[in-house]
Formats: C-alpha cells, sequence, structure tokens
C-alpha cells in the first residue's frame, strides 16, 4: 500500500558488462596464447623451480619452463574443455527437458521427479562415476561434467516451458492442431532463451570449476597437455619451494568463475529489472512538496476524551517528496472514525502512522500525533528515534490493529496460539495458562467454534474469514484504546465482510473501543462509521458525520463523486453490487481518470483533472479548508461548499441508531 | 476449509520421502553395478593385473562371475550388497567393506563439521546484514557484503585449500597442512571446504531475510513490539530458513563432492583420497563401494534437509506449496 513509485531504472548493467569484458579477454587470450607464448611455454629451461622475477614472473616449473607463458597458454584447454562440456549439458538437457514436457502429464510428472533427484546428487561424485567406467582423461571428465549438468538444463526447459505453454498465444497454436515438438520449437523455445543463456553462463562456471577440478585431483587433463587444474595441483606439490607457481593457475580458475558468474547473474539481474520489480525509490530530486497554506484549525474541536490526536500529519518519502500531506483530525472515545479515498490517497499510511508502524523508510512528522489516555501522559506516536520498552508496552497493548489481508497477516511457521497470547505474555507477564484463557474468552466473542482447538492450528489450517475474526480477537485480547483497522474486509468475500464489520461494532458496544477504519468503501464506512474523513491525494477534503453523508449532505464534488459510483449498501446488510472487493477498481471505472502520483501533485486542486465541477481557480490556488462546524469541514473553492450547515448536524448527531441496526 | 481432522499429515509426507530415498538407492545399485558393465575393454584383464596370461584372465573372469548372464550378474551384486560384501580390490585384495569401514569416518567428520559450520556462520551472518542494511541502510555494507561474498563464493575449494595451506600452513605455520593426526589438522580442510558455501548460503540468506521482513506476518509481528531478538529469531528465522534450505539444500549435498576433492589438498585419508587412487589404478570394486556410500550420504543429507523442513514448515507437510 505504499505510493512509492515502481520505476525502472535505465542503468548500464554494471556486472553484465564486466562479466562480459572478462569472458571476452580470456576468449582472445585462448585464441593467441598458444601462439604468442607457445615456444616459451614448451622451452627447457637451465634454472628449475625459479621464484618470481622479472625474467619469470610466475618462476619457473620442475623443467624450467616458465611458468607465466604456461598459465597463459592452458587458458586455450581449458576454455575448450568447459565450452564442451557446458554444451554437452545445455544441449543433452533442453532435449530431455523438451521430451519431457511433450511427452503427457503423467510422464512428465515422474520425469520431473527423476530430474529433481538427480540435481540433488553431487556433481563431482557423478562425474567421478563416469570418469572411473571411461578411464580417466579429458574425454571421460568432460562427458562426465556435461551429463552432471543436464539435469538443471532439463529443469528449467520444462518449467520454463510449462509456464509459456500457459500463456495465450501457445494456447491458440495448441487449438489449431500445431503438434507439441513444432509447438516447441516455434513457439516456446524462443520465449525461454533469456533464462537458458543465463544457466548456460553460470553452467560454464562450474563446469570450468569442475573440470579444474579433476585435473586437479590427477583425473583430468593428462601430462604433457595441462589446463590450469593441471598446472595448480603442480604448483600444491611445489608450495614450499615456489609457491608463486600455484598463483597463476589459481587467479585464472578465479577470474573465470567469476567473469561467467557475473555474466549469469548480470543477466539475470536485467531480466528481472526488465519485469519491472524494482520498487527503487528515486534518489535525489528533493522536490519539497507545497504545503497547504491552511493550516486546518489546531485543536479547535479536540475534545478533552479524545484518544487518538492528529494534526498537521505528513508522511514523507526519504526524497522528502509527502505522502500524505497535512492531515488533522482526532477520535473521541468509543468513536468510530472512517477515512476512505482511492489507492493512493494516503488512508493506509495515516492509519499505519497512527499505529506507529510506516513501512521503512517513510517517516512522520505532526505538530501533533499522540494516543491520550486519562490514566497516563500522552504518548507521542510520530516522535523520532527508538522506543524503550514502556513505550512499546503501551503501544503494543493500548492500540489493537486489525490488518487487511488475514491470510497474509498471521506467521505462517507458528501455531495461532502463540500468536495471539504473544502480546499478552511478553508485555504484561500474563502466564501461558492465562493468556490461553483470556484468548479463548476472545475467540468465543468473535464467534469461532472450539477455540481451544483453533489455539492449537496453524493460520493455514483456518479459513479466511475465521483468520480475520481471529485476529480481530487478537487486536482485542489487551483491551486496547484504540483499534486501528487498516482495511480489514477488502480481502474478503461479501458474507464475511458483513460478519467482520458486525464483530468490529459489537467489540465497539462491548468495550467502549475508539476505532479507526480504513477503506476504500464509502458504502461499508458510512455504515460502520460516526465520523468520516475522504482523503484525495494525501489530504483531507471533506470532514462530515456519516448520518450527514446519508442523507446526502456531502459537498465536496470528490465526495459526491465517491457516492454516484458506489451502490449504496442495503439498510439489511445485504450488499448486492459490491465493488470490486480486491482493489477497489470500481470506483476508477467510474471517476474517470487517476489520482496524480505524489511527486506529480499540481500547485491547485490535486482533484481539478478529475473534477466536473472545476474552476479556472483551482488549477493554482490549493483549495482552502473551511470549518463549517465542529468536525464538519470541506475543502473546495466551490463557493456553494463553505455554506453554514443545519444545526443539527453535530459530530455525533445520529451515531449508531440506523448504523447498528443496519448489519446488527 | 479447515482440514484438521484428517489422516496425520506427516504420513503422506513420510511416504513420500521414503518413496524418494528408496529411488535414488535403487538408481545408485543399478549405476555402480553398471560401473562394471560399461566400462570400456575387459574388466578380467585390469583386475588379473598386466601381466596375466589368457589363462588367468580367465579363471579371473570366472572368479569374478562375469562369465555369466548380466541379470545373474545383477542378482548377485545385490545379493551380495544385502550381506554387506563389496567385493575385493583388485589391486590390494583387502574387503571394500573394509576400506569403506577404515576411511568413511573420516569423510564424515569433515562433511559434518562443514555442514555445521556453514549453518552456524552463514545463517547468522546472512540474516545480520539484511537486518543492518533493511530500507536500504547502509549501503557500503551491503555493497562490501555482496562483494566479498561473490569473491569468495565463487572461488573452488581447491584454490581456497592451496591458499590456506601456503598462508596459514606455510607462511604462519599455525597448523598441520596434511594428514589427520592431530585433531588441529581438521581445521583448515573444513575451512576450506566450508568457506565457500558459507559466501553462497549467507547470500541467500540475506536476500530471503530481506523478503521476509517485508511480509504482512513480519509486520504484524512489529505491532506487537516485540523485543528484537524475539522478533528475529521467531517470527523471521523460521521463515527464511524454509526457503533459505529448499534452496541451500543442492548445496549442503554438493559438500560431499568438495570434500573429495579437498581430502586430497590436505592428504585427508577419507573416502575421496581413495577413490580417486582407486579411479587411477582402475580398481573398479574400490570404485562401486566408494559411489554407492558417498550416493547414500548425499541421499541421507537430502533426507535429513527435508525433514528439518516439514518440521519448520507445517504446510510443506501437507504438501502445499509455500506463500499466498
Ligand atoms: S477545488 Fe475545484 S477542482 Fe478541486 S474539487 Fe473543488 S471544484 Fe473541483
Amino acid at each position: 500500500m505504499t505510493a512509492t513509485r515502481v520505476r525502472k531504472r535505465a542503468r548500464p548493467n554494471a556486472m553484465l558488462v564486466t562479466g562480459l569484458v572478462g569472458l571476452t579477454a580470456l576468449f582472445v587470450l585462448a585464441v593467441v596464447a598458444p601462439w604468442i607464448w607457445g615456444d616459451r611455454a614448451d622451452e627447457l629451461g637451465p634454472s628449475v623451480h625459479l621464484g618470481s622475477s622479472g625474467e619469470h614472473w610466475l618462476g619457473t616449473d620442475a623443467l624450467g619452463r616458465d611458468l607465466f607463458a604456461r598459465t597463459l597458454v592452458a587458458t586455450r584447454l581449458t576454455l575448450e574443455l568447459a565450452a564442451l562440456a557446458t554444451a554437452i549439458a545445455s544441449i543433452a538437457g533442453t532435449v530431455l527437458g523438451t521430451l519431457i514436457w511433450v511427452s503427457g502429464p503423467r510422464v512428465r510428472a515422474v520425469g520431473l521427479r527423476v530430474v529433481d533427484v538427480m540435481i540433488s546428487y553431487p556433481a563431482v561424485i557423478l562425474a567421478l562415476t563416469i570418469a572411473a567406467i571411461l578411464d580417466p582423461g579429458p574425454k571421460a571428465c568432460v562427458i562426465a561434467i556435461g551429463v552432471a549438468g543436464c539435469p538443471s538444463f532439463a529443469r528449467l526447459t520444462a518449467n520454463l516451458a510449462a509456464s509459456v505453454a500457459g500463456r495465450d498465444f501457445v494456447a491458440t497454436a495448441r487449438l489449431l492442431g500445431v503438434p507439441s515438438l513444432r509447438l516447441m520449437r516455434r513457439h516456446i523455445l524462443p520465449n525461454i532463451a533469456e533464462p537458458l543463456l543465463v544457466l548456460v553462463s553460470v553452467s560454464f562456471a562450474h563446469s570450468l570449476m569442475a573440470l579444474s577440478g579433476l585435473s586437479f585431483l590427477g583425473l583430468g587433463v593428462q601430462l604433457p597437455d595441462y589446463d590450469w587444474g593441471q598446472l595448480l595441483s603442480t604448483g600444491l606439490q611445489s608450495l614450499y619451494t615456489n609457491p608463486a607457481e600455484a598463483v597463476g593457475p589459481a587467479v585464472a580458475i578465479v577470474l573465470a568463475g567469476l567473469s561467467a558468474g557475473f555474466v549469469g547473474d548480470g543477466l539475470a539481474a536485467r531480466a528481472a529489472s526488465t519485469s519491472g520489480n524494482s520498487a527503487a525509490v528515486k534518489p535525489g530530486s528533493r522536490k519539497a512538496s507545497a504545503s497547504a497554506p491552511v493550516a486546518t484549525g489546531t485543536d479547535h474541536s479536540v475534545p478533552d476524551d479524545a484518544v487518538l490526536v492528529v494534526s498537521d500529519l505528513r508522511v514523507r518519502r526519504p526524497d522528502g517528496t509527502a505522502l500524505v500531506d497535512g492531515v488533522t483530525f482526532h477520535i473521541g472515545a468509543a468513536e468510530i472514525v472512517g477515512v476512505v479515498g482511492e489507492s493512493g490517497s494516503g488512508k493506509s499510511l495515516t492509519a499505519m502512522a497512527a499505529a506507529r508502524l510506516l513501512p521503512g523508510g517513510l517517516r512522520a512528522e505532526a505538530h501533533a500525533l499522540e494516543l491520550r489516555n486519562p490514566g497516563a501522559e500522552p504518548l507521542a506516536l510520530a516522535a523520532p528515534g527508538r522506543d524503550g520498552a514502556a513505550v512499546r508496552r503501551r503501544l503494543a497493548t493500548e492500540i489493537g490493529i486489525v490488518y487487511q489481508d488475514p491470510s497474509a497477516s498471521f506467521n505462517p511457521a507458528l501455531r495461532l496460539g502463540g500468536q495471539l497470547t504473544e502480546t499478552l505474555r511478553v508485555h504484561l507477564g500474563v502466564s501461558r495458562r492465562e493468556a490461553r484463557e483470556r484468548a479463548v474468552e476472545q475467540l468465543e466473542f468473535v464467534r469461532i467454534v472450539d477455540p481451544e482447538a483453533r489455539l492449537r492450528a496453524y493460520p493455514h489450517e483456518l479459513s479466511g474469514g475465521m483468520r480475520q475474526r481471529a485476529m480481530i480477537a487478537s487486536a482485542l485480547l489487551t483491551r486496547p484504546r484504540l483499534i486501528i483497522a487498516d482495511e480489514p474486509t477488502t480481502a474478503l468475500d461479501v458474507t464475511v465482510q458483513a460478519e467482520v464489520l458486525a464483530l468490529l461494532r459489537a467489540a465497539n458496544r462491548r468495550d467502549g473501543t475508539a476505532m479507526l477504519f480504513i477503506s476504500h468503501d464509502i458504502g461499508v464506512v458510512t455504515d460502520l462509521c460516526d465520523r468520516v474523513l475522504v482523503m484525495y491525494a494525501g489530504r483531507l477534503v471533506e470532514e462530515l458525520t456519516a448520518a450527514e453523508l446519508r442523507d446526502g449532505h456531502a459537498r465536496h464534488p470528490y465526495t459526491k463523486a465517491l457516492l454516484a459510483a458506489t451502490p449504496r449498501l442495503e439498510p439489511d446488510g445485504e450488499a448486492d453490487g459490491k465493488l470490486d472487493a480486491e482493489t477497489g477498481d470500481g470506483l476508477l471505472a467510474a471517476i474517470p481518470g487517476r489520482p496524480p502520483q505524489p511527486d506529480e501533485r499540481p500547485a491547485g486542486c490535486a482533484f481539478a483533472d478529475r473534477c466536473a465541477a472545476v474552476l479556472p481557480v483551482c488549477r493554482d490556488t490549493p483549495p482552502p479548508v473551511r470549518v463549517l462546524a465542529p468536525g464538519r469541514t470541506v475543502a473546495c473553492h466551490l463557493p456553494e461548499t463553505g455554506a453554514p450547515v443545519p444545526v443539527q448536524a453535530g459530530p455525533k448527531a445520529g451515531r449508531h441508531d440506523a448504523a447498528v441496526e443496519a448489519v446488527g | 476449509m479447515a482440514v484438521l481432522d484428517e489422516a496425520p499429515p506427516w504420513l503422506g509426507f513420510a511416504a513420500r520421502r521414503l518413496g524418494g530415498v528408496l529411488l535414488v538407492l535403487t538408481a545408485l545399485v543399478v549405476i555402480t553395478f553398471a560401473i562394471v558393465q560399461l566400462m570400456p575393454g575387459d574388466p578380467a584383464r585390469v583386475a588379473a593385473g598386466a601381466n596375466a596370461t589368457p589363462d588367468q584372465i580367465t579363471r579371473m573372469r570366472h572368479d569374478l562371475g562375469l562369465d555369466r548372464s548380466v541379470p545373474a550378474q545383477f542378482v548377485d551384486y545385490v545379493g551380495n550388497l544385502l550381506h554387506g560384501d563389496l567385493g575385493r580390490s583388485f589391486h590390494t585384495q583387502e574387503n571394500v567393506a573394509d576400506i569403506v569401514a577404515d576411511r568413511l569416518p573420516y569423510t564424515a567428520e569433515l562433511a559434518l563439521l562443514g555442514i555445521v559450520v556453514i549453518l552456524v556462520v552463514a545463517i547468522p551472518l546472512g540474516m545480520l546484514v539484511a537486518v543492518l542494511c533493511q530500507n536500504g541502510r547502509r549501503r557500503r555494507l551491503d555493497g562490501a557484503f555482496t562483494f566479498v561474498t561473490g569473491f569468495v563464493g565463487s572461488t573452488p575449494e581447491y584454490v581456497l585449500g592451496t591458499l590456506l595451506v601456503y598462508v596459514v600452513g606455510i607462511k604462519l605455520g599455525w597448523l598441520p597442512v596434511a594428514g589427520a593426526a592431530t585433531v588441529d589438522a581438521l581445521v583448515l580442510p573444513v575451512v576450506a571446504i566450508s568457506l565457500g558455501p558459507v559466501c553462497t548460503i549467507a547470500r541467500i540468506v540475506r536476500r530471503e531475510t530481506a523478503v521476509v521482513l517485508g511480509q504482512d506476518y513480519f509486520r504484524t509481528a512489529r505491532g506487537r513490539r516485540l523485543p528484537a531478538r524475539r522478533l528475529y529469531l521467531r517470527h523471521a528465522l523460521p521463515n527464511l530458513l524454509t526457503s533459505t534450505l529448499t534452496l541451500a539444500g543442492l548445496l549442503l549435498a554438493g559438500l560431499l563432492g568438495g570434500t573429495v576433492i579437498a581430502e586430497s589438498v590436505f592428504a585427508w585419508p577419507g573416502l575421496g583420497t581413495r577413490v580417486v587412487e582407486a579411479i587411477t589404478q582402475r580398481d573398479l570394486p574400490v570404485v562401486q563401494g566408494v559411489v554407492l556410500v558417498l550416493g547414500s550420504l548425499a541421499c541421507l543429507i537430502n533426507l535429513l534437509i527435508d525433514v528439518v523442513l516439514g518440521l519448520l514448515d507445517p504446510r510443506t507437510l501437507s504438501g502445499k506449496a509455500a506463500g499466498s
């Protein structure tokens, strides 16, 4: 839900470039080295086991041959063998994978299972086996390493083919009766070339190291031929006399492996970034947002019994862009306040700021952001720095949070009981037994049957609705002063939504818990809440009571558009024609256009581009925030929005009455 | 819907895993049997030695049962295996079972210590870096970590081993560089085989931790304002271990391969040095026996990882895919 913008960065991929440069250099070396240094590498010299010197950079070996030249010359054989092994692995593996994929579902399942088992078998041991069968030597090793690399290619090919095969054009081709093999060759292989290429480079690195390893063991390249592994093994033996002897081949092996690995990583990173998955926060570009000229009245209407006080709250990204821009409101004791708006309006960030639980990197600033408690000091929620134990305890016990997606908000690896009772046990030192008893009590309150058994269950063993009710029970366990519910019904289907709303209302009535309820659904908000805040592009555009909203007294063009776009929730709770519950996209369909991005908000009214009533002044002057009555504000240039409000519509008028009966 | 009262999920899990193990063991037996069948040339000639007369070779062929049909030989082979008979070395006439019993403890010691070191070092290291660098903080530390682990992680164990022998063993003279006579002789081989995997797995842990820290359930845990230790150990560790072990399982099983190679660097008297010797001598029964044992070990490590995964994540037991 963060409004952090996803940006593709067209940065040259340093890793890929480095890797390619390294590999190219090695291949050039492989071609030219034997011509240039070939003679020198085989030339027997008078001085054996010479240390490093100006003439022989890496010294000489047991026969007086120059080791630097030998290392360079060995490049060709080493790379040749590695390339051969990679070729065997990729060709045989791709063919195997293709065969597995085209051979029907039953064989495919078994084939993939076998491939998995093969992958989990150490390649070196397989290579030793094959080397034993074939008589040690470079041929045996290349075949061995090639065969050992096959399963990875087979699995990748089969998996990718399966994923590509699900796409439309392949389905169409199949409908037209294109045979499987041809489908593979013409339509699928071209589409999976990139991941295969990544694997080829990784596999080349692995082959090179494994082959050098086998030569190092004396099973690969045999004298008088030599590759890096063979040179290294001789180097190891003369480590006491001439340590420089091992340096050349060791460095060469590492560099070659690194280069090939870089190419693989770089290709993979590029593939990942072109598929647009980097949620990178744009660096630099300190674009100070134009602050609202009118600070909404400071404490003009905050009652003494307020539980949450928010004054001029701003939530900023690291680059300074304000995602929430000057929001002021309060929640009275036992009051349910709803915040409604499209996604990206800043409503969830407002809630998370109030919960002191902003995603990393975002920071909250406010004139005041505090949780009030008659028996204690106000708890500052926007204070910078770390919280001490006492503050943490108050945060954990005085604020209960109900999150949006119940299936993702419980830890899948832990039993429900431990998660529900954790706050009690950690912060209040309640004994295990008592904590469980209290958890059972709350689970009964949210109408979960057989609560003892549920406490022993894992989250995945419960249905989505049950998980959200358990989440509510968890939030209620410490008898908090405030419950913050961030789109608690969005991920649920309609019937379950009604249950969850009824539970929240029941909790509010039983404990007098104040509530901050976030939703994109103005119908639900009207129904549940006492007062409603409408947010657009990080700011409050209207504040009014639910009764006024119900009676059609909304004044801001955006609120009106929201209402017009929303089918009303019927009084009996049967929500017919709810919005697309997942995203609230129904709203966007009904109000043309999209809200501006946080760093592109205009100087004037952010709604101007979509507003039917837009005036010339709207474009460059921010609309004034007009306080019509306590708890009744509107931010718009239209003159009629500033007209005096009828007296009876106070902040608490019409509280509950209709709302309670609606779903109760 | 809730599925609470069905057959215990671990039953199906155990059945599936046992099936996998049997499959691998069967394949191993077939492959090791095939070593003798597939080798080009005449195993009997190899067994009898270079200077054997045709007569001796014929006798050897008969002794080894190579003159019988392939299925009959296979039945014999399996029967002998079940009796713990792995045959005799062509060269020393020793019992292969004795050779294995003699060498296995050294290799197992090295590999198990390696696994312990890898897990004990890589997991805290990766978590620490991930926690310190979350939300793009401490970019320099992150860069250094990525660079160093990338570099060391792609350095093969025989290169690392050679380097260690030179620096620690020869230059500094702190530790013995060969043999297994003393306890401190273990240090360098264990470091050599575990350093690379430590780096690679620490990178995996770093990435997986970052994923977990961004999960909704981790935010729920943060919302409970738990002390840092409880937050990371209880709410992040089990989840990141699941994904990490799934990815790292291959590396841990592959560690056996690294051990085989590293043994040669340090003249470690384990199965690795013995099998290399046997391969160069074409001592097929020894190769067969060692490959069988190493393969079973790899299979055992995989099984252990699966069991740990099952314990960590209840969802893997029921065969459901993790994640939402
Ligand atoms: S200020 Fe102007 S553009 Fe904005 S909502 Fe009011 S009328 Fe529309």
